[in-house]
């Protein structure tokens, strides 16, 4: 299944604002990242960075599907 | 309680007044302002972005959870994104509590609970033409 991964600041900068990315069904966050680092300029992302899943702060065995809304967020600075 | 992620200027009077009212003894303004210097580094100016939609939905369940902590529906929060200027406001939180011991937690918890969790992104701008994004402490 194809997973659209939003990206945000710094990896936007590095990767585009989003990227879409192919997982075997089943597959869980941390499985999506690994795909997503695996890119050209993808190492710009950290090992373990912040993922939200339908807008909701994910773990990183969470199990995704191909309807969900992933998204890696980087070090946050509001305030 | 009532929050936002605006693209306009933040009138802190008018949430002041959107909360404040006679059973309540004590309101607390909180105003963050962008600030000149940062690190030491001149700042001139900077643009806030947004994951929008997550943003929204996290300063609600933040101040959802400081009104069900202290027992007040008293709060209105506004976060700014877009380009802003030196001493712009960048949050206004208005608490208004029956007691200020109440009124001055919630709002402490709303500040430093944002901080780490609301999906915006800050890119200073330097007077030396740099430009730099910058997380807040963990």
């Amino acid at each position: 299944m194809t997973i659209r991964v939003l990206l945000f600041a710094s990896y936007a900068d590095a990767l585009g604002p989003h990227v879409d990315v192919d997982v075997p069904a089943g597959a869980r966050v941390r499985d999506v990242l690994a795909r997503v680092r695996a890119l050209a300029t993808g190492k710009r992302i950290p090992d373990k960075p912040l993922v939200a899943v339908n807008q909701v702060y994910a773990a990183d065995d969470q199990p995704v599907t191909a309807t969900d809304e992933v998204a890696i967020i980087p070090p946050v600075a509001g305030g | 309680m009532r929050t936002a992620i605006v693209e306009r200027p933040i009138d802190a009077c008018s949430l002041l007044s959107e909360v404040a009212s006679a059973r309540n003894g004590a309101t607390v303004l909180f105003v963050g302002t962008v600030r000149d210097i940062n690190e030491g580094s001149e700042v001139s100016g900077l643009d806030y972005s947004a994951y929008g939609a997550m943003a929204e939905k996290e300063l609600a369940s933040i101040v959802a959870e400081a009104c069900e902590r202290w027992r007040t529906r008293d709060i209105v929060v506004e976060h700014r994104v877009g380009t802003l200027e030196l001493g712009e406001s960048s949050v206004v939180i208005a608490v208004a509590h029956p007691h200020r011991g109440e009124a001055y937690d919630a709002s402490r918890y709303i500040i430093e609970e944002l901080k780490q969790r609301l999906p915006i992104w800050k890119r200073e701008h330097y007077v030396d033409g740099r430009a730099e994004w910058v997380a807040n402490a963990r």
